[in-house]
């Protein structure tokens, strides 16, 4: 290959260039393709736990928010094997915590329910495991519902890289992993967390909800309601 | 002369449901009238029929929270070929279900003992009630399923796509704007 010409994969039979350092699931996003996925975000640096984004590259299964592409690499992404494995991790998500959409104030603009709808879960298949997990609103402006958290760990992230304050993390070990709030009393109003913090804005669920505004914009007007999460640019990167 | 078309046989209940998912299904408005062409109803709160003979398709409404629920959705497996669970609380347990995290004792005693307001209040004991669950549970852990509508309620459109395609003998499917789950 040429120095100039651009290095390139095919992603489900479609030819994607990308940079040098570039993972796949960025490659692919910068071409508009979409690949499922919850834990990633394109400001973050990717954790790689949700395993919604494995694709198939060259033959072998691996998360394509971390998996570098090689040149001329065959990826594959939207197949019925891929979905269906997709599906399941859904659905262990969803009987994991308590995911009560008509009660929720994210519905219409969480990224786990358009995630379902775009790979067609009916069902959550799995019996439900109804974890007792009490809600924190001490905060006076923000609300935190520890029912819906998916352990993404971008809270996590947010507040650790971005805001340099440390106010969230994970505790726990395997199925007992949770979130945490980092303060003696656990409570986040003992925290010096704001509205103006990026961990503000990044759960894809609704566990960090802000008080007062949660249906200013009504059901069946919101984000997903619209378009399908496939036809919709990440909300962080919307009108870049 | 052409040989009348045998009508599906459909029976509808709603267990621990809000009736809801009924009312959405009557929002199909006068496609109704299509619908009655092709089915005619067994047990349903539509025609009071109490007990379900051998049906085509079963549409249950709502989720388990006492063993009465759980009969009627046996029998309803035992008689039905295909069985459909329409909306959240048949499929997550929905909203009575947020009671799952509380003891059923404590519930009781709230409601019958402790609430303000309450003077000799005693724990209904009839053995004509149906005695509670511990959980509120779907019906997917009970019995199998076949086909799941979700939403709170379903959209009459989701109802009607779903039977249509029962009907036709395709296999149903809701795409963007019809599968919702709030």
């Amino acid at each position: 290959m040429s120095q100039n010409k651009q290095a390139s994969f095919t992603l489900d039979g479609k030819t994607i260039p990308y940079a040098e350092g570039q993972t796949i699931i960025q490659a692919a996003m910068a071409a508009g393709e979409y690949i499922p996925h919850l834990c990633f975000n394109p400001e973050f640096k990717p954790h790689g736990s949700c395993k919604l984004c494995t694709v198939k590259a060259n033959g072998r299964q691996t998360a394509s928010c971390t998996q570098q592409p090689q040149p001329g690499m065959v990826v594959e992404s939207d197949t019925t094997e891929i979905n269906d494995e997709r599906r399941a991790l859904l659905q262990m998500l969803f009987v994991e915590g308590n995911h009560f959409c008509p009660s929720c104030e994210k519905s219409g603009n969480c990224q786990l329910q358009a995630t379902a709808y775009e790979l067609n879960m009916m069902s959550p298949h799995f019996d439900q495991f109804f974890p007792d997990r009490p809600v924190d609103a001490s905060h006076p402006e923000y609300l935190l519902d520890f029912n819906r958290c998916i352990l993404c760990s971008l809270c996590v992230r947010a507040s650790r890289d971005v805001d340099g304050k440390n106010v969230f993390a994970l505790s726990g070990r395997g199925i007992k992993s949770h979130l945490i709030v980092n303060a003696k009393s656990g409570r986040l109003a003992d925290t010096d967390f704001t509205g103006y913090d990026k961990a503000a804005h990044v759960c894809p669920v609704g566990v960090i909800l802000k008080k007062r505004v949660g249906f200013t914009v009504p059901i069946g007007s919101r984000s997903f309601d619209e378009k399908p999460i496939s036809a919709t640019p990440h909300p962080t990167v919307k009108g870049a | 002369m052409n040989a009348p078309v045998k009508k599906l046989k459909v029976a509808t209940t709603s267990l621990a449901g809000c009736f809801g998912c009924h009312m959405s299904f009557l929002d199909i408005d006068e496609r109704l009238l299509d619908l009655v062409q092709l089915i005619e109803f067994d047990r349903s709160p539509l025609t009071d029929i109490k007990h379900c003979g051998p049906c085509d398709i079963g549409i249950i409404e709502g989720g388990l929270c006492n063993a009465e629920n759980v009969h009627v959705l046996r029998e309803f497996r035992a008689n039905c070929n295909i069985l459909i669970a329409l909306g959240a609380c048949a499929i997550n347990g929905g909203l009575p279900a947020q009671r799952n995290h509380l003891s059923l004792a404590a519930i009781l005693e709230e409601v019958y003992h402790a609430q303000h307001g309450l003077v000799d209040g005693f724990i209904p004991n009839d053995p004509e009630l149906p005695l509670p669950l511990d959980k509120v549970h779907p019906i997917h852990e009970v019995v199998k399923i076949d086909y799941f509508i979700p939403g709170c309620p379903p959209s009459a459109d989701a109802i009607w796509k779903v039977l249509t395609d029962l009907l036709a003998g395709r296999e149903p499917e809701l795409g963007h704007g019809l599968i919702h789950y709030d």
